[in-house]
């Protein structure tokens, strides 16, 4: 068993955080991994993300947004409980090098988790390093302390303009791709949509980009192949060739068609944890 | 019993489930023999003094032996005979294709029906764990040496046992969250209760083996930190890669591997969502592609799951079908259909991005390929479209990367597969041993578990300084 030991929430609710004992994952994890975990014996083995990880304490620390059953459940436990699996670290860490133009981290929502430790990995690399980050509203933006203390410029953008500039991440960044010509890679880490869009913005520029995918997957050891993915007309396994995959070359249509194969049953299961939990 | 007398008896078949009733619950389909069955099926044995049978199995079980236990009526004594040599009896009698081993080789088979032998090694250890007559095994004294198993499959099972006894320290290491491998997330309940596989576990931890779960080995360590703290690694990983057709319309909604499909329901017990929290695709119309026994396990599950047609689509005839006689049978009898000698070309799919049909080739046989069986060769302007909501490719799998990509000392042979000695499993790397599938490519449970008893033995002379 896997306790967990901090709890924080944030984004009013919406946005969870846990740290969780997994020593022998910790001493191993670097940015760009993952992990799957499992509440209980009955529960589904989901991909998340690490935010952080403390090698000295032995502890991992997730953030998760509330989007169906198993994050729901997730976000009920209280430090003292237990987690019955946590598998890790899984996927190919993020190929960090020191570049000699700025490298910039875009992330959008939860994503900004993921983006966190990669940023991190640039920054401590040596790097330029302009984070942007967003999401809806101001209150549901996440880990700004953290990017701000990992990066040279930090922008923030909100939808609705409480908080930062008003619109997306990609205005920003078009904005510093036009401004700036030796930006030599972009790191874009969200929502679909926004990784799409990042792609599409920076495609114009020539700039490399990479994106990390969280697809739905099964084992996350590459015996299953639920989480493949069309990269550069190939199939990949995102769970053993990613999950960062080239921005440019990722079938996004696929992607998103792929995420929604089970959303009949990921209402189901949602409908009935909230019946019972009511 | 005279000879003669034997010879009348017929093969006893086992009674079981009616198709039309099993083919919607995920309950064991043989019942098994009873004791009266059994005994009269062991009767028709003539205990040959130079057993045929026993050179027709990989892991030479004491046939004649323990069929004669089952005769005089001391099932247990059957059992650990058993035992001997095979350490997963209750498995191996209801998985191994005995008709291509050792009742293929049975003397009575050449004039009539070979002795049942899979029913009977089913029944004794059966009989020994439903009367928990089951015995823990004295181990010998401590050696103080360590021996790190990866996976938990039927090689590594077989040989933590093995060295288990031998007084060694054993621990399994696995990537998923339960153990047993290929027994649990492959093989379906309805031909393998995972609750035995379970007891062949939970007997192999009161021996003193221990299961470390959730290690991936390769990502959470490596094989050569493993190597720090024990004395030997064994490698039982098995050959966990699916393979793909690669043909254009593949990543739709609905198309599944058969490694996906039957972990789904197997292991994550997809069967009995929203129960579990793992769903699966409820097809209504199932296109299996591939004709082994992982195929018509997927295609008897889909069946289970409440489709109402499922189709094997195999590219060769039925003469060439790889699966076990009974599988075959056994699909059949529950309404599976056959689309033989038919070939996927590619799938269709609609705007939701859910497969809805696979345009197919028919095919005929032409010469015999380096296989030995015969070229299936597609006819030009058959083609035709299949309707169906769910595809599951069963067409094998192929060496998974994990640990070779974090150990470039371990050499490969040209497939990916782990080049390791067919005696011993000894590697290319100092105190490493593989074997089953990882080594061989997709094979049997049985021969993987020939090949954890021979990598065993050289595994204790290694470590013991004698090798």
């Amino acid at each position: 068993m896997y306790k967990i030991v901090d709890k924080k929430v944030m984004a009013e609710g919406t946005v969870c955080q846990l740290e969780v004992e997994a020593a022998r994952v910790a001493r191993k994890a670097k940015p760009g991994q993952f992990i799957v975990l499992r509440i209980d014996e009955k529960g589904e083995r989901i991909p998340l993300t690490m935010a952080k990880k403390n090698v000295d304490k032995g502890t991992l620390t997730i953030i998760f947004q509330v989007v169906g059953k198993t994050t729901a459940h997730l976000a009920t436990l209280e430090p003292g409980d237990a987690l019955i699996d946590v598998i890790g670290p899984l996927g190919m860490p993020t190929h960090i090098e020191k570049y000699d133009g700025p490298v910039i981290c875009v992330g959008g929502g939860t994503g900004v988790a993921v983006l966190y430790p990669i940023t991190r990995g640039y920054k401590e690399a040596g790097n330029e390093v302009i984070g942007i980050i967003g999401a809806r509203t101001k209150d549901l933006l996440i880990l700004e302390d953290e990017m701000r203390e990992v990066t040279d410029d930090l922008r923030i953008t909100t939808d609705d303009g409480s908080y930062g500039h008003h619109g997306f991440v990609t205005d920003v960044l078009k904005q510093i791709l036009e401004e700036r010509n030796d930006v030599k890679m972009v790191v874009g880490i969200g929502p679909v949509p926004m990784m799409r869009f990042v792609c599409k913005t920076t495609e114009p520029f020539n700039v490399p980009t990479t994106v990390s995918l969280n697809p739905i997957m099964v084992d996350a050891t590459g015996m299953c192949g639920a989480c493949r993915v069309t990269v550069g007309g190939k199939t990949r396994f995102v769970c053993v060739d990613g999950p960062e995959f080239d921005g440019h070359q990722v079938d996004f249509d696929e992607l998103t068609l792929r995420l929604r194969m089970y959303v009949e049953e990921e209402k189901k299961s949602y409908e009935l944890f909230k019946q019972k939990h009511a | 019993m005279a000879e003669k007398g034997k010879k009348k008896i017929p093969r006893q078949a086992m009674p079981e489930q009616d198709p039309k009733v099993r083919a919607h619950n995920f309950d064991e389909v043989p019942y098994g023999y009873d004791e009266k069955l059994a005994q009269l099926e062991a009767q028709r044995c003539l205990q040959c003094k130079k057993p045929k049978c026993v050179e027709g199995c990989p892991v030479e079980v004491e046939i004649p032996q323990f069929i004669k236990f089952i005769v005089e009526g001391d099932f247990a004594a059957a059992a650990r005979q058993l035992k001997n040599k095979n350490s997963l009896p209750a498995v191996c009698g209801r998985v191994c294709p005995q008709e291509s081993q050792c009742e293929q080789t049975c003397i009575l088979g050449k004039k009539g029906e070979p002795v049942a032998i899979g029913r009977l090694e089913r029944f004794a250890a059966d009989y020994e764990r439903n009367n928990n007559l089951v015995t823990i095994p004295e181990v010998e004294a401590p050696t103080g040496k360590r021996v790190a198993v990866v996976g938990s499959g039927p090689a590594s099972l077989t040989l933590a046992g093995d060295l288990i006894k031998k007084g060694h320290e054993v621990i399994i290491y696995e990537a998923l969250h339960t153990p047993g491998g290929v027994l649990i997330y492959g093989i379906p309940e309805f031909r393998l209760p995972k609750a035995i596989v379970a007891a062949e576990v939970d007997y192999l931890q009161k021996m003193g083996v221990k299961i470390e779960t959730d290690v991936v080995v390769g990502k959470t360590t490596t094989i050569d930190e493993l190597l720090e703290d024990h004395d030997a690694v064994f490698l039982g990983v098995g050959a966990g890669l699916p393979l793909f057709l690669n043909l254009p319309g593949e990543n739709l909604c609905g198309v599944y591997s058969a490694n996906e499909y039957l972990t789904r329901s197997n292991l994550m017990k997809a069967y009995k969502f929203p129960e579990y929290d793992t769903p699966i695709a409820l097809g209504k119309n199932v296109a299996v592609i591939g004709a082994g026994n992982v195929a018509m396990d997927a295609a008897r599950t889909a069946l289970r799951l409440g489709a109402d047609t499922v189709k094997i689509v195999y590219r060769r005839s039925r003469a060439e079908m790889p699966a076990r006689a009974e599988e075959i049978h056994h699909a059949e009898e529950e309404g599976v259909q056959f689309e033989l000698l038919t070939n996927p070309v590619r799938f269709i799919g609609n705007e939701e991005g859910w497969v809805t049909g696979m345009e197919c080739i028919r095919m005929e046989l032409g010469e015999p390929d380096e296989s030995g069986r015969r070229r299936p060769i597609p006819i030009e302007g058959s083609n035709f479209t299949m309707e169906c909501d769910t595809v599951i490719v069963a067409l094998g799998t192929r060496a998974n990367p994990l640990i070779p990509s974090t150990t470039p000392d371990l050499k490969l042979n040209k497939w990916g597969y782990i080049e390791a000695d067919p005696e011993t499993g000894a590697t290319s790397k100092e105190g490493v041993y593989a074997g089953g599938d990882i080594v061989t490519g997709s094979a049997t449970v049985i021969l993987a578990m020939g090949a954890g008893r021979k990598a065993a033995n050289a595994i204790h002379e290694y470590i013991m300084g004698n090798a």
